[in-house]
């Protein structure tokens, strides 16, 4: 689904991404993590089209990006935890908002909506005001926004920092419910327990790969219990405490 | 001692329940922490414990004064560090640190005694002309931190000071919070991190404006009832699947690498093996340890 050879940014003398090489499968949840300044985010930009490569080429869903970065954003959808819903909307009306963001006709994407909203069980949300919405919902309907035009790809902005535990693991099992559908996830995160969920990770450093894997076989070649324990190991929580 | 002290505290925001009945004892020269969610009420019940909350419900006690009687009292002698930043941007972080110094009354010749000793653990000396906004937000946290302290507080009350900083910062802050302690200082923290709960001596759950536990992390952890198991396979899809089916199961998680099964009794390997039998990918099987997380679900119902 993507595919990056010999990626690379550079600012000015200052090498955000440095011969990135990936490769992401369909249906697959992927985990970018790194601590702020690792270059997860500038690779996220490259991935979405949002800023060019300095050099080395990216493939989404068979497109190059940098040749056709529209249509690459067309076939991805996005999701943050944070403001992506209004409040003094309607659920339903987010959702049309949304369609209308992406430049669908209601008409054109109800069939998908109606079933996105059952899939998530948010029929009897939907009249309410969003900002009345339990935590849970609210995440599920900014999820549902982020599908509205059917994408392949959908991209997860640290979807569950700070939800309650119970919700955190609800949403998880609608996430896994896509993936099992066919679509492809990449998840960005601080939070290591939401690391926990990802098929693969990628632990990024100085602009570079550092590891790359399943979190359960990550955990055991590297001698800890947590993927916390893991990333301090990684990202040098040693040289922070000296 | 205790530094702080809430009885049957109850508080509402309109028609709305932000805290009910909260009962905490904060001993002296510990880390306590209060964990919970998103709108959980910690940061309704950290302003009560400020005095910035008119409360009506209960009592409470700061450093045995009340917190709605001896507010000035109180103030003088705590540090509070809110959620949202709290610094000026444009002023430097030497700037910023004269500055609540200056407001709460430090002298000059002490104030500059306390920068450089603010200094040595926060390690921003070198930035000390930089404009706070342009501080990294490990850096901002531990600026916001050192103001919190600059006027020597017994007690610093902290409200979320790890949210949005990566883990490798949020490291180096609870071993500048463990440091405090050292020095004597009472420290009260929330989080909504439950994998924060293991840095301190004594937490607080809470949920929906409860105290749904209480206690140190691992007596928290030891009243975990019941068996948790991790299940590997090389199709976790179809594992999972295959055990959602199973009628008798209903504490299931998928993670990315691993499938959770929670049960108030222990399961047996013939069990397993049955499973196994049935759906092949089921490549093992092992006991665990429940984490914060798992307790608070458990208490959570």
């Amino acid at each position: 689904m993507i595919e990056t050879i010999n990626l690379n940014r550079k600012f000015g003398s200052f090498t955000a991404v440095d011969n990135l090489n990936l490769k992401i499968d369909k249906a697959e949840i992927f985990g970018f993590l790194g601590a702020n300044g690792a270059g997860k985010t500038t690779t996220l930009r490259m991935l979405c089209g949002l800023l060019t490569p300095t050099s080395g080429t990216i493939t989404v869903n068979g497109l190059n990006v940098v040749k056709n970065p529209e249509a690459v954003k067309r076939s991805l959808g996005y999701m943050s935890q944070k403001f992506s819903l209004y409040g003094d909307l309607r659920g339903i009306e987010n959702l049309q908002f949304y369609t209308g963001i992406y430049g669908i006709s209601w008409t054109a994407a109800k069939t998908n909506i109606k079933s996105l909203i059952s899939q998530f069980d948010l029929d009897k949300y939907l009249k309410l005001k969003t900002s009345e919405l339990p935590m849970g919902y609210k995440q599920r309907l900014s999820l549902v926004c982020a599908l509205v035009h059917n994408p392949p790809l959908v991209f997860l902005d640290e979807p569950t920092s700070g939800v309650d535990p119970k919700a955190r693991r609800e949403f998880w099992q609608v996430i896994n419910e896509l993936a099992y559908r066919g679509k492809t996830v990449i998840v960005s995160t601080h939070f290591m327990d939401e690391a926990e969920y990802c098929n693969r990770v990628l632990i990024m450093q100085a602009g570079r790969e550092e590891v790359c894997g399943n979190p359960l076989q990550l955990k055991q070649s590297h001698r800890v219990a947590t993927m916390q324990q893991l990333f301090l190991k990684i990202a040098g929580a040693d040289n922070a405490q000296s | 001692m205790n530094v702080v002290l809430v009885k049957e505290l109850g508080f509402a925001y309109g028609l709305q329940a932000a805290l009910q009945n909260v009962n905490l004892e904060v001993p002296e020269g510990l880390i306590y922490g209060l964990i919970g969610p998103d709108s959980a009420g910690k940061t309704t019940l950290i302003r009560a414990i400020c005095t910035l909350l008119p409360y009506k419900q209960g009592m409470i006690e700061v450093l045995g004064r009340d917190a709605l009687k001896n507010s000035a009292a109180i103030r003088a002698q705590i540090g509070y560090m809110p959620q949202r930043f709290s610094l000026y941007k444009d002023l430097s972080v030497e700037q910023n640190l004269e500055f609540f110094g200056r407001l709460f009354g430090v002298n000059s010749q002490t104030r500059g005694q306390n920068m450089e000793k603010l200094y040595r653990f926060s390690h921003l000396k070198p930035f000390a002309k930089r404009l706070a906004g342009n501080l990294s937000g490990g850096m901002q946290q531990k600026l916001a931190l050192s103001c919190a302290l600059i006027h020597t507080p017994s007690l610093i009350v902290l409200d979320e000071p790890t949210f949005g900083v990566d883990p490798v910062s949020r490291m180096e802050f609870w071993s500048i919070l463990h440091s405090l302690k050292q020095e004597g200082i009472s420290i009260l923290v929330s989080t909504p991190y439950m994998d924060e709960a293991e840095q301190c001596d004594l937490i607080s759950l809470i949920d929906k404006g409860q105290i749904i536990g209480q206690g140190s992390p691992a007596d928290i952890l030891a009243a975990w009832s019941g068996w948790l198991y991790r299940l590997k396979s090389s199709d976790l899809q179809n594992l999972y699947r295959f055990l959602k089916a199973q009628s008798c199961l209903d504490d299931l998680q998928l993670f990315g690498g691993e499938i959770h099964l929670g049960s108030d009794s222990q399961l047996s390997d013939s069990l397993f093996i049955n499973w196994q039998r049935q759906c092949p990918c089921l490549e093992g099987w092992e006991q665990i340890q429940p984490s914060m997380e798992d307790a608070f679900l458990k208490m959570m119902k």
